[in-house]
This record gives C-alpha cells, structure tokens and sequence, in this order.
C-alpha cells in the first residue's frame, strides 16, 4: 500500500512510486532526481519536526513536508 | 570572420597582455560558464579570470550578471594557435533550464544569445560535480541541445575518494561526446588544462582555421514523436508569426503553463496559444508522453545509459562517511539547534564588537583627515565641502567595510563547509510561519548589528519573492545606529526607577522594548508584503545538503573581496551623493561669513589656549548659537519649520523637525544635529550631559517644556521603524536593480514611523496626565 513520503520514519528506507501534480513543483522534484523506481532514505527532521532531510539519488535533499507528501512511496 | 562579427557588440575590451603577442589582433569570444548550485561555481570563474570580475545586474531584473576576461597567459600561448580574448559570462547556479525563475530565464536567454548586451556564447563551460555526477548531468544534457560547443568540468575531483566514487575521464568524454577535464577549482588543479581545451575548441570553431565544427550531439534523449510534435509547433508558432526557435517550444510545451517561460517566452500570448499548447500535451500524453515526467524520466535515461560503464560507488554504506557523522550532530534537533544559536551569538558578537575597533580607527582618522585639512583650508564654504560633505561622506560609506566583511568572512566559511543550508534547514519552519524560507534568517540576523551586510546577505536566498520580501523588513530590524539616538532619549528622559532589588530597571526594559520593536512589527509587515506584493504558492524549499568539506580559504577570501567591492563601487558612490546633498542643503543658502570670521579668530586664539580661557569660552558659546542660527536659516532648516505643523502632533518642535530631516544620511547623525540645533556645538555625543540638560531645558514659545517622557518615546519609536538611513536605501537600490523599492521602503517605513510615533505621544501624553 503506498504511503507518502513524509510518513516515513528515520533511518526507513522506501522506493518512489509517483510525484503527483503536474505543476512546477512536481517538475522541480523530479529534475531533483525523485524519480519513481529510484531508492530514498528518511534521513532525520529539522528541531521543529519539519523540513524533513532524505538522501536519494546519492546526495541529500531537503523537503519540506508539504512538498514530501507529493511523492508517494512503497515501503521496503 | 563570422565569429568577429557575432562578437563585435562586445563591450569595448581594453588592452591585455594575454591576447596580443605576434599573432596580430586577438579574436573576441564569450564563453558561458553553467552548473548547479554548490558545485564550485564561483572557485571556478576566479580561477579563470582572477579576482577582478566586472558585476552588474541583467536589464530589469535582479539576477546578477558578472563577467571576466580568460586569463590566457604566456604559458598557455602558441604560435600556432589563434589568439583569443575571451570574455567569461558565469552564469546563475541552476538545476535546470526550465525557466522557472528569473535566474533560470536569464540563463537560457544568454545561452540563446537573446540577452541584450551580451553576444551569443561560443563554447559552455558546464561545471559538474564530480561526486553527484548523476544529477548534475542533467543541467548538461539540456545545454546540449542548445548546440553550443560545451566542455564539462569535472569539478571537486579531489573529493571524490572520500566519497566512494570512481569515475573514467575518458570513458565518459567518449560517452558524452565532447571534452571532460577534471578540476578541482579550490586547489586550482585542472585549470590549465580547461583553459587549453577551451582555446582549442574555440580554434576548431573558427571557420577561417577550416577545422571541423565541434558541436557536441544533442542529447536526443527524447523519444521520436515528442521530436515530431515540437516540429509541428515550430512552424504552427511560424505561421502565428511568433519565431520561437526548437528549444523554447520545447520549454513551452514541457514547463508549467503558469511558469517563467510561458511569461518570457511567449510574453503571454493570446489563448489561441495556451490551447494549442494543451492540444498537444494532450495529443502526447495519450501516446504516453505525460508531462513533466516524460522529460525527467527520458533525461535521466540518457544519463544511466551514459555513466553505465563510467562511474562506480563504493557499495559500503554510505553512514560510514565522515560528513555523515558530522551530519548527525549538527543537524540533531537539540544539539544541532544548540549549536546554531552558539554561532549565531558568536557572529553577532564579531559584526558588533570586533567590527567595533576599525570602526573606531575609521573615525579616529576621519577626525584626523578632519583636522589636517582645517589646518590647510581656511573657514569657507571650501573647507565644509570638504570636512562636512566629502570627507563624512566618505567616511559614511568606509565605515560600513568592517561590519560587510566580518559577516561575509562568516557567511564564505559557512557556505563553503557546507553549513550554510544545514542552518537553513534548521530555521526553516520558523521563519516559513512568516511567510520566509530558512535562508531569510541569518540576513535578518545580521540586521540587527546593520541592515546594509544583511541586505547584501539576501543573495543568497534564491527563491526571488523570499528574497524581496527579506530585503524589504531587513531594514526594520534594530541595527546598531539606532542605539546612539535610545541611549540619548533614554538616559535623558526615561527615570532611573528600578524593581526586584535593581535587577530590574525602567531604562534598560524601554531600551529592550525599543530593539525589540522593529522586529515584532516585522511580523505582520512580511506577512502583508507576502499577501499582496508577493503573492503566491508558498515557494519550493527543495534544497540541495551538500557534503562538509574543509573551507577553501581562497574561496572565503574572494567572496569577502568581492562583496566588499562591491560595495564600495556600487552603494559606495549613491551613499556618498547623498553625503554631500544633505551637506549642501544644510549649508546654503545662508550667510556663513561671520561663523567664518569667528572661527578664524577662534582658530589664532587657539595657539595659546591657556591665556584666552575666558575668550574662547564665550567665542565658543557664540560659534554654537550661530551655527544653530544658520542651520536654521538654510534650506535643510526651513524645510523642518515648514513640517513643524506635520510632526507637532508627534509632539515634536520644528527643531527636532529639523535634526530628523538632517539624519536621512544616517540615524545617528541626529545626535549630533540635535548638539548643533541646541547650540552646542558639534562633536557632542550620546552620553554628552550638556545635550541632555539642553534638550530638557527646551520650550515652546509660550514657555512650556518641550521635551516630556512623551516626546522623547515618540522620538525613539519613530527611529525604530523609520527608514532614515540613506546608506540602507542605497544598498536596497543596488541589489534590487530598482528605485521602486528602495522608494516603496522609505515610504512604507516613514509611513509606520509617523504613526507609531503619534499613538505614543498621544497615549504616553495621556497616560503620564
């Protein structure tokens, strides 16, 4: 069952799914390398529990929640 | 001689060694330099082109435009190569050419050779990082079709050991099909090299050399029908009578209706337009082309199949990294939050205390410049010119060097590690409540020690409305010029009446008060100029966490050099007009010659000051009238007389009229106008008894007292959100390319200021009853 990305916990590793929307956001998401198919890993939150750090596509990359719960994952 | 004629609306270069041996004249050639943010960008181009960049900004926008001449050098000359002067245009970081932003619009412009003022690259220089090659290689494989002949520099590829990663130079080069040089800009290793393969390509493309033309293959990463689409487009748009070329129809169709490149593109074409365009994205969605996940997902198709072979990770996990353990402790939400705010206080400390000393020696010599000239220039118009416009203007604008480079010092070595977007990732949630993205906090952090660095600090907040809004409340922040004028009101006027056993003082909470006031009206200000000035989605906050890595010192030193530079030659000279402006409007047109005769006297009287006591003393007293009888009369003066009406209901004489007007220049300056007005003679400053006993023993005509417990707290609350800081103007002038906003700042800030300096004389007035 697909979960959104925001959902995951520290350290929990999922593959991509799908960004929804057609909008810049989801275009600049994907130029980031959130594509589905691609390995990503919840790295820790910020001290106010958002933006939420992750690592894909071999670098880190910061989203705040709102922009995570555009990609939907499958957890491992 | 295409090449010559393309260059020709070059600006005009000046004479260099680099280009002109026996060869004869040196050819012109542009060369952009491209590639995403954090990839050593800047490193790069000063290792091209030394220190010495020219920085503008592109007609009507805020991105800015810096260019550099290549340094060739002998070494890398050759008879048997052409000679070359080539002009390095380093273009925004980006991830991307979709034209979102402006600084992605004016990439893809100057790359088009569509931007006014600069000619049509020649060749790009796309800077790739070695360690994240993979996301990288996206920006290139958009410049690819572009064709430009393109190098791509491998970059930090000192680093890539560290990081796992094991790439073949040569393998990719074939794989890509164009150069790959291996760089690492912060140790200046790969330069030559770049610098060689550079000329060579630009030898190649000379058609005069009859080499073949090196243009690299586009990507052609796009499936056929997509192609065939796009061609249709084109000649539908030609038939419009709109010439778009391939790759801005590509944009067009590809990138957000409601986006950047729509708006540039096609400067808002009819709905004809729009509903084509959706034809078509419809037509290639049912073919299963979906828009934009097609063209990420055939991109980095593109690039798995170019770096399969190339590139190889250590599979070891990645936690063991260094960086990564760094990571965990700094970003940790309590001691990472701990250890922000201890750097925060430690730079704030440096702005404010250790800015302190040249500050003063700044003064001191300013005072001593001062007093040399006197010396040389007899009382005149000729020696305030000299003394009270140029030399305070110059000294107005010197004054500003230690605060800039501290911070700039800071902010180079924090970026350059790496910590610079952990600090934003931490302060993110707090400051997107006021509409802002984390990036805002450290420019509004560095504010309170001045507003000037702080502004200047907004560059790097990217996102463009993130940034306007920044610049526009960084003012209101209580900088360090405004306490001369507190500590003034405050140790005349507020009583020192103290609670808890003295640990609480009356003083010290109207002082807090003040600080902390500019910044609480900020709150509702943002979150005003978001709603209605910069309206919107809430921006995008995807952001890159680049690895830590050791801070190039050359890298620090440059950008402080630069920043600093800039500064000077571009507020610099409007800080300074303004200087002299206010000097002559306080000057003329009254008649100075009697304070110039009394000077003079005062001046031969000096040599022997023990045995004229008395005379000088009431010499002095008289000089002091008249200067305030003459500041009175000038135009500075009647201007204040004439908006004495406009302040009375701030509780304010003409005379205070007068000093806030004559404090444009600088907050602080009223201080010392106030010492003039009153007739004290300047060089009085804020902890001067003389001038608190003066301003106490002021009155109106019939008698009563000007200057109550009321006024005084007006006077303060007006400073604190006023915008009477010429140099901050200026600055707002430069970095947003616009008069708009620097005169919407003054306007919106005067504007607060007046009206909260009226609700507290009025309540104060009533209340104290």
């Amino acid at each position: 069952m697909p979960s959104s990305l925001d959902e995951l916990n520290e350290g929990e590793r999922a593959v991509i799914s799908e960004v929804t929307g057609a909008d810049s956001l989801s275009a600049r998401l994907l130029e980031m390398g959130l594509l589905p198919g691609e390995t990503i890993e919840m790295i820790g939150k910020a001290p106010m529990g958002d933006p939420i750090e992750y690592m894909v596509f071999h670098y880190r990359i910061s989203l705040r929640k709102h922009e995570a719960k555009r990609v939907l994952v499958e957890r491992e | 001689m295409v090449r010559q004629s393309i260059s020709s609306n070059s600006p005009p270069k000046g004479n260099s060694s680099s280009g002109e041996t026996q060869g004869g004249v040196p050819r012109n050639a542009t060369v952009a330099l491209i590639g995403n943010p954090n990839t050593g960008k800047s490193s790069l181009f000063n290792a091209l082109c030394g220190a010495n960049a020219r920085v503008g900004n592109y007609a009507g926008v805020t991105v800015e435009h810096k260019t550099g001449r290549l340094q060739v050098g002998d070494r890398l000359s050759s008879p048997n190569r052409a000679q070359w002067q080539v002009e390095v245009v380093d273009l925004p970081g980006t991830y991307s050419l979709a034209a979102r932003s402006a600084d992605e619009a004016v990439s893809v412009e100057v790359l088009a050779g569509e931007m006014p003022g600069v000619p049509k690259p020649d060749a790009v220089i796309v800077i790739l990082d070695s360690t994240n090659l993979e996301r990288n290689l996206y920006l290139l494989s958009q410049v690819l079709e572009l064709r430009i002949p393109v190098i791509a520099a491998l970059n930090m590829w000192d680093r890539i050991d560290a990081e796992g990663v094991r790439i073949d130079p040569s393998k990719l080069s074939k794989s890509l099909g164009l150069p790959v040089i291996c760089t690492s800009a912060s140790n200046r290793t790969g330069i030559d090299e770049l610098k060689i393969q550079l000329l060579e390509m630009l030898d190649r493309k000379d058609p005069s050399l009859g080499l073949p033309d090196s243009t690299s293959l586009a990507s052609g990463c796009f499936p056929e029908a997509f192609g065939k689409s796009v061609d249709g487009l084109v000649d539908w748009f030609a038939s419009e009578g709109i010439a778009l070329n391939r790759f801005q129809v590509e944009r067009l169709l590809i990138d957000d209706p409601q986006g950047h490149s729509f708006r540039v593109i096609a400067k808002d074409q009819s709905s004809t337009v729009q509903s084509k365009i959706s034809e078509v994205r419809d037509a290639l969605k049912s073919q299963g082309l979906a828009i934009p996940l097609f063209e990420t997902r055939c991109r980095y198709g593109w690039i798995k199949s170019r770096i399969s072979g190339v590139l190889e990770r250590d599979s070891r996990p990645r936690e063991h990294s260094t960086s990564d353990k760094i990571d965990r402790w700094l970003t940790h939400r309590w001691i990472g939050l701990l250890f922000f705010l201890v750097l925060m206080f430690l730079l704030f400390q440096s702005i404010t205390l250790v800015a302190d000393w040249p500050m003063k020696l700044i003064e001191e010599a300013q005072g001593f410049l001062g007093a040399w000239i006197e010396s040389w220039v007899p009382p005149g118009p000729l020696r305030s010119l000299l003394v009270e416009g140029v030399l305070a203007g110059v000294g107005g604008v010197v004054v500003f060097l230690p605060q800039i480079a501290i911070l700039f010092l800071f902010i180079g070595i924090l970026e350059d590690c790496g910590y610079m977007s952990r600090a934003a990732f931490m302060m993110d949630k707090f400051m997107s409540v006021l509409g802002m993205s984390g990036k805002s906090f450290l420019p509004l952090m560095s504010s309170f020690a001045c507003a000037i660095p702080g502004i200047m600090a907004t560059r790097t907040i990217e996102n463009r409305k993130d940034r306007m809004v920044t610049i526009l409340i960084a003012p209101l922040m209580s900088c360090s010029a405004r306490w001369p004028v507190y500590v003034l009101m405050v140790s005349a006027f507020v009583p020192p009446l103290t609670a808890l056993n003295g640990w609480l003082s009356l003083r010290g909470a109207v002082l807090f008060g003040m600080v902390s006031l500019g910044s609480v009206v900020a709150i509702p200000v943002a979150w005003f100029l978001k709603r209605f000035l910069f309206p919107g989605e809430p921006s995008a906050f995807v952001m890159e966490l680049s690895s830590y890595k050791w801070p190039s010192w050359r890298v620090v030193f440059a950008r402080v050099w630069e920043r600093v530079q800039a500064f000077v030659l571009r507020a610099g000279t409007l800080i300074f007009v303004t200087s002299v402006l206010v000097w002559a409007a306080a000057y003329f047109p009254a008649n100075h010659a009697q304070l110039d005769a009394m000077v003079s006297q005062m001046e031969s009287l000096s040599t022997d000051p023990q045995g004229h006591k008395a005379e000088i003393e009431t010499l002095v007293e008289q000089i002091n009238r008249e200067k305030s009888r003459l500041i009175e009369q000038s135009f500075l003066g009647r201007a204040g007389n004439a908006i004495a009406p406009l302040v009375r209901p701030l509780g304010w004489d003409g005379k205070i009229g007068i000093a806030v007007l004559a404090s444009f220049p600088a907050r602080e300056v009223i201080v010392a106008t106030l010492g003039t007005i009153y007739a004290l003679g300047s060089g009085v400053d804020e902890s001067n008894d003389g001038l608190a006993d003066q301003l106490r023993a002021a009155t109106w005509p019939d008698g009563t007292l000007v200057f109550s417990l009321a006024t005084a707290l007006s006077i303060m609350v007006f400073f604190a959100l006023c915008a009477q800081c010429a140099s901050t103007l200026m600055t707002i002038r430069r970095e947003t390319n616009s008069w708009v906003w620097p005169i919407f700042s003054f306007l919106y800030m005067t504007t607060l200021a007046y009206v909260g300096a009226w609700v507290t004389y009025q309540v104060v007035s009533v209340w104290s009853l």
